[in-house]
């Protein structure tokens, strides 16, 4: 480039490119602070004194980390931080085991009726929650009196979740065939074909379905709602932070704290396993 | 693929026919739908205990009077003409959906596309910036709405002290019923990260030939767009728009905290909470269900909404399938 000499229209081109960058930057830049401000307001706001948050203020004169102390020391916030962890480990582990078969069978199997069981998977997947909730927390609670516990959430979940087959299947699917034919014709079962060919090279699938669980089940607020209102020791955190907001009516500092703890761990799990997620993302939406 | 097996299965139908080889096959078979079954099991039990059941139990209940105490009563359409033609809440409620389904959810596709091409466009820092942009679709959607409505609150707010610092009117969004919808828009729209990755992905499988050849025959930006991108990437925007349908349809947590937040009766406090605050302008379906099943007793009307909803997600979710090569697409 430096031999020849540089022609007008190279160097207009040039200069094009530049300012394409910095408008494509500086857009980007704008975009990012519409989505990082509000988190950087709740954190400012949770290190404020409990006068200050009720200002317009937007940073702490003086910071008081002690108002996380002071969150967990609410009766009952590690409770429902334990009843959270009970609910989406537990949950997740059950989900992951009980919809694995099922994703193998309708990825890999032909058989009459897969196609049906497929629409029917997409069915529940959409189905929302509240459809069914009348006979199901009749049952729950009239028949085997669990109301008041979490429970009527987390046993369901160790009968396959439509969503978790789906996303399964569509990971499934990307793996050949022919890995699957050549085990069979070593003499491999299916379940040890399953397990021993499928499942490693599943992992990144696996981990998505196990992301997506974790979080719908750290996030959900119906579901306890329904079932575990009635007794605030069953409470998850999801749902438990509304009350802490209604018994901290003025403390915005406490609150925004609160949120901030309830915010973090899903956020720290992202972190590690940005990859997986957004490849599960991907793949219940582009990839058919 | 089911051409080339075709040879394969017509050169072993006639060692088929002998008796043996007929019987071995069977017990195949056999196995094979044994198989199928025990792999599928868990699912099938799900199907049958938690949506089947429970679905014709709603369609049962939805024709009965029934208040979880004294024993179902027959009705008939009762509580059918009771949803449609007295209680109060239902239309509200209808009128808001169309609402989020027509203004929430294409908000939501336009920027959610607009942040696609942006991160495309993006050389240096984009895996931060990608990550940036993400990260709000991960905040639990009760923290992300309490967050919201301290953010948004009339008096002391950030977002009013700043519009009001840049002389624009400061609305009481959550607290106003001509914007606690719009405000409900804007905390969808700040979690656009799922539709962000979605398109993200479409745009970059636009084979880069079309917009090399486009540019040679002189198209701008907007032609490229217009006539290359948008027509690759339409499938995806359908898919984006159907199940952004689906999500209105079950919208629940982020309304219901909201007004509860905002109007301040929260639990504990004594006062019945009444959902829609303000002026049922945050009403939703699915709140319905919840205060006619678990504030007012009377599981037949719930059951009536239920199956209201049920039926309006069903037919996006039909409406979803039909797309072709679409989300149950290869592999059948």
């Amino acid at each position: 480039m430096t031999v020849s000499p540089t022609p007008p229209a190279a160097r207009t081109a040039r200069r094009k490119a530049l300012l394409r960058w910095i408008a494509v930057h500086s857009l980007g830049i704008a975009a990012a602070l519409f989505f990082v401000l509000p988190f950087v307001f709740v954190v400012l706001t949770s290190l404020m004194s409990d006068q200050q948050a009720l200002t317009r203020d937007l940073t702490p004169d003086t910071w008081h980390f002690e108002n996380y102390t002071k969150v967990f020391e609410t009766p009952g916030f590690l409770t429902w931080w334990k009843n959270s962890l009970l609910y989406a480990g537990l949950g997740t582990v059950l989900v992951v085991v009980s919809s694995i078969p099922v994703a193998y069978a309708l990825a890999k199997f032909r058989f009459r009726g897969r196609h049906l069981s497929l629409l029917l998977v997409i069915s529940m997947m959409m189905l929302p929650p509240q459809v069914v909730i009348i006979p199901m927390y009749l049952f729950w609670a009239k028949q085997m009196d669990l109301s008041g516990s979490l429970w009527p959430l987390i046993i369901p979940l160790a009968f396959g979740d439509a969503f978790a087959v789906f996303l399964l299947r569509q990971f499934l699917l990307t793996i050949p065939d022919e890995y699957v034919e050549a085990a069979r014709i070593d003499g491999c079962g299916e379940l040890r074909t399953l397990l021993r060919i499928v499942l490693p090279m599943a992992k990144p699938g696996i981990a998505a379905v196990a992301l997506f669980q974790f979080f719908y089940c750290w996030n959900d607020y119906f579901g306890p709602q329904i079932y575990a209102s009635e007794n605030p020791a069953a409470w998850t955190l999801s749902y438990g932070l509304e009350s802490f907001k209604g018994a901290h009516h003025t403390d915005w500092n406490l609150t925004m704290a609160a949120t901030v703890l309830v915010m973090a761990p899903v956020i720290l799990v992202f972190f590690f396993a940005q990859k997986a997620f957004v490849e599960g993302v991907t793949l219940t939406g582009v990839k058919g | 693929m089911s051409t080339d097996t075709l040879p394969a299965t017509e050169a072993a139908a006639p060692a088929a026919s002998a008796p043996g080889a007929r019987n071995t096959l069977r017990a195949k078979r056999r196995r094979n739908a044994l198989r199928t079954l025990a792999f599928m099991s868990p699912w099938l039990i799900g199907f049958g205990f938690f949506f089947a059941y429970p679905l014709v139990s709603t369609v049962y209940f939805s024709l009965m009077k029934y208040d979880g105490l004294n024993p179902p009563e027959w009705r008939g359409l009762d509580n059918w003409t009771y949803v449609f033609t007295s209680f109060p809440q239902f239309w509200p409620a209808l009128q808001n959906t169309l609402w989020l389904c027509v203004v929430m959810v294409s908000c939501r596709v336009v920027f959610g596309l607009g942040i696609g091409l942006l991160i495309t466009k993006i050389k240096t820092g984009a895996g931060v910036f990608r990550t940036l942009f993400y990260l709000p679709y991960l905040a639990p959607p009760v923290a992300a709405t309490l967050a919201f409505v301290f953010l948004l609150n009339p008096g002391t707010g950030p977002v009013n002290s700043l519009l009001e610092a840049l002389g624009l009117p400061a609305p009481a969004w959550f607290n106003d019923a001509a914007w606690a919808k719009p405000a409900l828009t804007v905390l969808a729209v700040w979690g656009v990260g799922d539709l962000m990755v979605i398109f993200m992905a479409a745009l970059l499988d636009v084979p880069k030939e079309q917009y090399e050849a486009a540019e040679l025959d002189g198209a701008g930006p907007w032609q490229r767009f217009r006539h290359i991108t948008l027509p690759n990437i339409s499938p995806i925007i359908l898919f984006a728009l159907v199940t952004g349908v689906i999500g209105a349809m079950q919208y629940y947590t982020q309304p219901i905290v909201a007004s509860k937040v905002a109007s301040g009766v929260m639990g504990g406090s004594g006062v019945t909470f009444v959902p829609g605050y303000p002026d049922d302008s945050t009403l939703t379906l699915p709140q319905l269900v919840y205060s006619l099943g678990f504030s007012q007793f009377n599981y037949g009307a719930a059951c009536v909404i239920a199956l209201v909803l049920f039926a309006f997600s069903m037919a996006f979710t039909a409406l979803l399938m039909r797309r072709r090569g679409g989300l149950i697409g290869s592999g059948d």
